[in-house]
């Protein structure tokens, strides 16, 4: 049995708003071992942003307790969660928040940044790796506003590799990009499960749940399936049924 | 916390924002640019004023005669009979600190040398006069102790005189010139001197012998004043010690009495002029930091713009590992930065600025190094203190919010 990268139990969230206390969640309870690559899905109200901010340590919950690779992060400081994320975790977003004029490289070795424990040939070093790891070793010193949306997304997953996390989070990271794109992103995602990487993958689209190995949909801050897939589609075969582009050559 | 890193960080954020790194840093560059010239301005018209001071003779020490009363009436100075004669002749005797003594008294009324005249007045002085008022003969010679034991007609006439009474250009020496009805042998002319920064006409002078004025056009036995020069500027104080000192045992004056006579030093003149021109360059200075503290406003203005510009990039920050102390480093780092940068080339737009004042407008400028490490002290805790504010909200901002925020 693999360790258990992830654990909540019972945990709840609520929000005060004006009077009113807000359930975003009422008692959610899962763990998830090292290597699955898990697809949250809910709609919008379901509370999967909320779990997503205390998964990924931006938020703490009112109640339960949450461990991430173990560490009980329920009553971690502000300063000390920043560290937590900075070590364990890399995030992935839907516009993926790259930096503005600045380089692929540079965006890449951002977290190592703040990890004063990691030289800079060391730093330069993991971010040539990880993007290479997302096939982009020939546009390092491209800026980001030369890229494409797709290259963009692979630059901002390097950037979530690069600190060699206990799990990756991705926020709808293939919601800004055409489908053949979403699943080139899809066919890394999967290549990156495939070498033992934690996955999971916050979204709305029912149609990834297929090519992950685990699937858990939310409603009204419950959990309301949890099952594994015990068929995983190929997205590298579905992108190569997808019609190509003409307009797809650069 | 990993300063180097968060320095470079720093430095690219601004590289990425050049334009308006150097709109923020205009504002500093101007106000310390500004200090440096305004109190370089300053400093050059204090000192200008100083040299003017010491070519009139900073060590000189004037003694009047006053203080007296009679039945209860103060009289004018001028008509006081105070300072005799054996008032000069002991102090020439007995003071340890003068270079030079020489008596005051002076007669005025028309000058005429055959069809010319001028209305002027005649200075009664001894040889020392010359060296205490740095006074240069151009052509002939000054008069000597013969003549003033003589009581010699003879006069040194300045270059205004010779202006007037020979306006043809013949050489004066030698020549009469009339007062009153008594003729003088002219035996010198001065070096021209031109006119001195409160106006007067160096110029405008005729010397003779004091004895020549107190016996032959005033019959008088007392002197109008008497005029000394200190060994050196620093010895003034003690030379009027000196001074007062043998002059009250001189007249007898008992330890209640009062002094009658004045003794004024050139040092009183030149220190009225100094809190003068002290008062101008902190003046100038106040508006100069005025333009600098309004520079400060203008980073903390861009910084603040900033933060809420750059709310998203904060959040990413913050979601891949930054902590609040390490983004209020960032933002304190690039304003500082600013102000720094601003405050070199403030520093040196000042100084070439002092320059081009003093070639362009022939103005006396002198560059303070102490001016120049102010401002650039001041513009960085402007840096800090300005960019505090800022930093600080960026630093407090909730990743989840400026995350999501548009």
């Amino acid at each position: 049995m693999e360790k258990k990268v992830i654990e909540l139990q019972n945990i709840k969230r609520e929000f005060i708003v004006g009077d009113e206390t807000v359930h975003a969640l009422r008692g959610v309870s899962f763990s998830i071992r090292e290597g699955e690559f898990v697809t949250i899905m809910g709609s919008s109200g379901s509370g999967k942003s909320t779990l997503l901010n205390i998964l990924g340590c931006l938020d703490t919950p009112t109640s339960g307790e949450y461990y991430l690779d173990g560490i009980s992060v329920r009553k971690m400081t502000k300063n000390k969660r920043a560290i937590l994320r900075n070590r364990k975790i890399g995030f992935v977003f839907q516009n993926y928040n790259l930096l503005p004029k600045t380089t692929a490289i540079e965006n890449v070795e951002l977290p190592l940044m703040y990890n004063p424990e990691i030289g800079s040939s060391e730093r330069r070093r993991r971010a040539v790796d990880a993007l290479k790891a997302v096939g982009l070793e020939d546009r390092m010193e491209h800026k980001s506003n030369q890229m494409s949306g797709g290259q963009m997304q692979r630059v901002a997953i390097a950037r979530a590799l690069v600190n060699d996390p206990a799990v990756i989070l991705a926020d709808e990271a293939t919601g800004n990009l055409d489908s053949r794109t979403s699943f080139e992103i899809l066919v890394l995602f999967q290549k990156l499960h495939a070498e033992g990487r934690t996955i999971i993958f916050v979204t709305h689209n029912p149609e990834i749940a297929s090519y992950s190995s685990r699937n858990i949909r939310l409603m009204d801050g419950h959990i309301i399936e949890d099952k594994i897939n015990g068929n995983i589609l190929s997205a590298e075969k579905t992108l190569a049924e997808l019609p190509v582009n003409d307009d797809e050559a650069e | 916390m990993n300063w180097t890193n968060l320095f470079k960080i720093s430095l690219k954020a601004l590289s990425n924002n050049k334009m308006r790194a150097f709109l923020t840093m205009l504002g500093i560059i101007i106000g310390v640019a500004a200090v440096i010239t305004m109190i370089a301005l300053g400093q050059g018209a204090k000192k200008n004023i100083q040299n003017e001071i010491s070519g009139m003779g900073s060590n000189i020490i004037m003694i009047h005669p006053g203080g007296e009363r009679r039945g209860g009436v103060r009289l004018d100075p001028s008509e006081m009979q105070t300072l005799k004669e054996a008032d000069y002749e002991v102090l020439r005797k007995e003071s340890l600190f003068l270079a030079g003594l020489s008596p005051n008294v002076t007669v005025s009324g028309q000058l005429i040398c055959g069809n010319n005249n001028y209305p002027s007045s005649v200075s009664g002085v001894s040889t020392d006069y010359i060296s205490i008022r740095q006074l240069e003969i151009s052509s002939g010679e000054m008069f000597t102790e013969t003549d003033v034991r003589q009581s010699a007609k003879v006069c040194v006439i300045g270059a205004t005189i010779v202006d007037n009474l020979f306006p043809d250009g013949t050489n004066p020496v030698g020549k009469i010139i009339r007062l009153n009805q008594v003729p003088l042998k002219v035996i010198g002319v001065l070096e021209a001197k031109g006119y001195n920064s409160m106006g007067m006409d160096q110029d405008d002078i005729v010397l003779a012998p004091y004895t020549t004025v107190m016996k032959r056009f005033r019959a008088i036995n007392y002197l109008e004043g008497i005029f000394a020069s200190a060994i050196a500027e620093e010895m003034t104080d003690l030379a009027t010690a000196d001074i007062e000192s043998i002059l009250r045992r001189q007249h007898k004056l008992k330890d209640g009495d009062d002094n009658d006579f004045m003794i004024r030093t050139q040092q009183e003149l030149s220190q009225i002029l100094n809190n003068t021109t002290n008062l101008l360059t902190t003046l100038l200075a106040c508006i100069a930091g005025i333009s600098l503290l309004v520079g400060g406003i203008g980073i903390m203005n861009i910084m603040y713009v900033s933060v809420t510009e750059r709310t998203k990039e904060i959040g990413l920050r913050m979601s891949v590992g930054a902590r609040g102390i390490d983004i209020l480093t960032q933002f304190l780092i690039e304003a500082i930065l600013i102000s720094i940068t601003g405050g070199i080339i403030g520093i040196l737009t000042g100084c070439g600025a002092s320059a081009i004042v003093r070639l362009v407008g022939n103005w006396p400028v002198a560059i303070q190094p102490w001016s120049v490490v102010i401002s650039f002290l001041v513009c960085t805790v402007t840096g800090v203190f300005f960019g505090w504010y800022p930093a600080k909200k960026a630093a407090a901002l909730d990743p989840i919010d400026a995350l999501r925020y548009e």
